[in-house]
Parts: C-alpha cells; structure tokens; sequence
C-alpha cells in the first residue's frame, strides 16, 4: 500500500492507493491516523481512490481508526470508494457508520 | 500439464507449489507454504491463473481471490498462531465451472457458531470477526471440519457464472 497526506484547512487528506490487507496496509493506516493525531488534525479523509483491495483486517483497521479518532472529538470519513470496497463495507453494514463521499469539495465541507 | 507429487514441508519462509494439472475439465494446484502474511499473495497469484486459464470473469476473480485471503490469513493468524514452523496447505480446483478452495492449518479448531455476527448493532464497531463472514458472502458454500493430521481445513465453493464466463 503506498499512501500520501496533505492538509486541506483543518483537515488532514489521506490518499491510499494498493492493497489494504493483512500484515501491511492495515498497519500502516494506524500510523497514518495516529500522525495525524499527534500532528492535531482531529479530522480526516481516507480517500481510498487507489485502493485495489481490502481484505477483514483493512476494514478492521479502519473501524478502530474510526472509534480512535472519535472519541478524540474528531471525525473519519471517506472518499472515492471503488463499487467493491462499497459493497465490502454494505454486507457488513459499515456503510451506515462512516459518511461517504464521491466529491472531495463536499467531503471537506462536511466538517 | 504437470506432475502431482507428494506435499512436501515448506521451510519457515517460503510457500512451494507442490502441484499443477490441468486435464480436459479441470484445473487444480496445491500449495504448501509457512504461516507467514507475506505468502498470502503467492497463493493469491496461483488462483488467479488458474481463473484466468478457466476464463473466470474479473468479478469472480476478485471474490474467489478476497474469499481465498481471508482464509488464509485466519489460517496463518488464529489456526497457526503465525508460527512459521507450522504449515498450510492450500487445494485450488476448478471443475465444470466450479471453483473448490480447501485451506488447511495445523490449528485445534474453533466452533463456527461461537463466532458473534459481525453485523449485530453491538458488534459494528469491532475491529475484528469480520473474516468467516466475508467468506461466506463471496462463496457458495463454505463448511469447517478437522484434517486427518489433527488440523482444521475450510473447504469454500463458489459456481461460476456461465453466462458470462467468456469475459476478462
């Protein structure tokens, strides 16, 4: 998985793109929020624009994400879903806890 | 074409192809590699040719591959305890359109039913237990049950679409 970060306002922007799967990606989305955390950007967007594939572990780690920076008073949304990672996070009914957004103008306008 | 041999043991950092035949009406490939997460693509890529050779459309390929990930890493993670030392074994058929994907761990088990349903309001926000239900959305059938070495295998099978099975 390779990501990248920049900063829009407040709000931190975290484009991944690759595979978000066991014993890589999913670790290093921990770190992405965390950084995020510690550099005070208690707001962010996962754009998962460039995501080829995200197995149990990666939705996992984002539920934790989400709970982690929640409870920091902050909010995680996320961007540019592919239709599988969509359907991956409908099954499981995770669709109703994150807000999801195709337009990155109106993911920041969200906040 | 090829030659079936006896599964041999993977060393603690590899995964091995042990066999690959393709006859008139089926495909299939054994594997045997350590309990590491960095093998996980290797099997990946072998069920990917073998769909590709069976002319699986990309969608199928993309939940059969999903489908096989979550087992193995289950496999690796709760069945071995990511102990190199211990193997899985992974079984690839494709047969009259039908995809069969039998992964094997050298783990005691675990009751199925025990495992809480990932989708309950109380459960949502878990980070984990997600795995054996992916499974079954993006399979047909999937059953637990022991090995004859005191293992724990899961066999998946998922039809193919034969309507559009000619698609890439």
């Amino acid at each position: 998985m390779k990501s990248s970060i920049r900063d829009v306002g407040d709000i931190r922007v975290i484009e991944l793109s690759g595979k978000i799967t066991i014993g890589a990606g999913d670790v290093k989305i921990r770190e992405l929020i965390d950084q995020a955390l510690e550099d005070g950007k208690n707001d962010v967007i996962l754009d998962l624009g460039g995501v080829t594939a995200i197995d149990s572990s990666g939705i996992g780690e984002m539920v934790a994400c989400y709970t982690t920076v929640t409870k920091r008073g902050g909010h995680l949304k996320l961007m540019h879903l592919s239709p599988k990672i969509t359907d991956i996070l409908q099954v499981t009914q995770l669709i109703t806890v994150f807000d999801v957004f195709d337009d990155e103008r109106e993911a920041l306008g969200s906040f | 074409m090829g030659s079936k041999q006896p599964i041999s043991r993977a060393t603690t950092d590899s995964a091995i192809l042990t066999a690959l035949m393709a006859t008139n009406n089926k495909l299939t490939a054994e594997l045997v590699m350590a309990s590491r997460f960095e093998n996980i693509e290797i099997a990946e890529r072998t069920l990917l040719d073998l769909c590709r050779r069976a002319g699986c459309n990309g969608d199928e390929e993309y939940w059969l591959v999903s489908a096989l990930r979550e087992a193995l890493a289950n496999a690796v993670r709760h069945g071995n305890g990511q102990d190199p030392n211990q193997d899985v074994r992974v079984f690839l058929t494709i047969e009259n359109s039908t995809v069969t994907i039998r992964v094997e761990d050298e783990g005691e088990g675990f009751e199925p039913a025990d495992i809480p349903d990932p989708t309950s309001p109380e459960n949502l926000l878990r980070p984990s237990g997600r795995g054996i239900f992916y499974m079954r959305q993006f399979m047909n059938r999937v059953e637990f049950g022991p090995t004859p070495s005191g293992g724990t295998a899961v066999v998946m099978v998922r039809d193919l679409d034969q309507t559009d099975s000619d698609q890439s």
